[in-house]
């Protein structure tokens, strides 16, 4: 897979885990990309935590990039019934477990659940912005990112940067498959079908549990 | 009631050196007016509190957007915001070591402004714990635990002036901010000594209904007629 295969399958891949209905707060980058991935017949309300409930694409008509723009300063509208809010409000409904999934990109993640995703020492220096509040307080925490960096592993036993939460991750989506974050650990509940178990494994630091009923990725 | 004065009067209350928070994100909600005006006064040395350090390139085919101008010209020294990122500049001067840059996450920053406009001697939040924020000593005041879960206890902050935008400003100063402006600007407007909004549009008192006030006349000090940020 190229890298544009790789960003689409797995973003179609998280697309699935998402409900009808769900209230969620996509990272900038891939995730962005989910709306346009949900199974039909699911229809989720997206929150941009720099004020909008309901943000929907604008149109020709509504295009007001001064005063109406998402976390990634994307000129957006809001659909009927949405709203726009200020900072304390926003957080507070991140926060307050008001999100339901937040879908975020990552630096490494460890077998804990653990992430980091908003510093590299000396080299980097972006920030966190929203992301420490979206992990800690939204229902659920989903990471998608590619399963190595340069061929190195991004899921670890223990991460080596900065950390942005501790435990908090719920489920990663990678090229390779998917893992979920339990108390045992990380188990390989889905993989892509051109890979064996032993090759995510051998890209992986963390261990990986095989789940018993492991499913392709699809 | 709150003064109503020119843009060359606003940035002539500001001192070299003062604190000033700017309300806005990524440049949207950013007091473009009087953001500009500041930015070729030669004033300096600022301690700038704004979520981000905005970006080169606005959607009006500005070269520098909002609060990018201020870092552009090296007016900042010191900046508290929580993602500069999509600037550049920030990075650079932080890595030059002409810039102090502390990064706060956004939350927090939200709240420990409100607190600071508030009256509250801080904020308990559960974010940051486990994360190097912890040792953010300027910040945070100590890790508590409460019913069996840890908090960070968060400073609240406060600066010399707070200078943020409205859509609709009356002549009262009651404040209705236009579509996703309105982010720190509501929290800023109650934390600093001295509030100054850029007005896009000036109304008679009693044009924005009392109900659709979001903020309340009585924490703004001068209003700045900016005319339609739009043109």
């Amino acid at each position: 897979m190229d890298k544009e295969n790789i960003k689409s399958y797995i973003i179609a891949r998280a697309a699935k885990e998402l409900k009808d209905g769900d209230i969620v707060n996509l990272g900038i980058g891939m995730p962005t990309m989910i709306p346009n991935y949900l199974p039909e017949g699911v229809e989720v309300t997206i929150q941009a935590e720099n004020g909008l409930m309901g943000v929907v694409p604008c149109t020709k008509e509504s295009y007001d990039p001064v005063y109406k723009v998402d976390a990634g300063a994307t000129p957006v509208t809001v659909a009927p019934g949405g709203c726009y809010f200020d900072s304390c409000t926003s957080f507070g409904m991140i926060r307050g477990g008001h999100i339901d999934v937040t879908v975020l990109g990552a630096l490494e993640v460890d077998e804990k659940g653990s992430i980091s995703n908003w510093i590299i020492p000396g080299k980097k220096l972006p920030g966190m912005g929203g992301a420490m509040d979206l992990v800690v307080g939204a229902k659920r925490v989903i990471v998608t990112m590619e399963h190595t960096q340069k061929g190195e592993p991004k899921i670890l036993k223990n991460c080596r940067l900065p950390l942005t939460a501790i435990n908090c991750v719920d489920l990663i989506i990678t090229e390779m498959g998917v893992m979920e974050v339990t108390d045992a650990g990380l188990v390989l509940s889905e993989i892509n079908p051109e890979f064996t178990p032993e090759q995510v494994q051998g890209a992986t630091e963390a261990t990986l549990i095989v789940s018993p009923n492991l499913k392709p990725m699809a | 009631m709150p003064k109503f004065i020119t843009l060359a009067e606003a940035v002539e209350m500001i001192p070299d050196g003062a604190s000033i928070m700017v309300g806005g994100f990524m440049g949207c909600g950013n007091p473009h007016k009087v953001i500009d005006a500041l930015s070729k006064s030669g004033k300096g040395n600022f301690k700038l509190i704004c979520n981000d350090g905005a970006q080169p390139g606005g959607p009006m085919g500005e070269e520098y957007y909002g609060v990018a101008k201020l870092i552009h010209n090296r007016q900042v020294k010191h900046m508290v915001a929580t993602h500069v990122g999509l600037n550049p500049e920030v990075g650079l001067q932080m890595n030059e070591g002409s810039m102090r840059v502390d990064l706060i996450p956004q939350g927090s920053f939200a709240e420990m402004i409100r607190a600071g406009g508030a009256g509250l001697g801080g904020v308990l939040t559960p974010t940051g714990v486990g994360t190097i924020v912890e040792d953010y000593r300027d910040y945070v005041h100590s890790v508590q635990e409460i019913d069996g879960r840890k908090y960070l206890l968060m400073k609240p902050l406060k600066a010399d002036f707070a200078l943020i935008s409205g859509y609709k400003v009356d002549k009262a100063g009651n404040v209705w901010y236009k579509g996703s402006t309105r982010n720190f600007g509501w929290a800023m407007a109650t934390a600093a000594k001295t509030v100054i909004v850029e007005a896009d549009n000036v109304v008679e008192a009693g044009e924005i209904e009392p109900e659709n006030v979001m903020t309340s006349g009585i924490f703004v000090d001068y209003v700045v007629d900016g005319g339609k940020a739009n043109g």
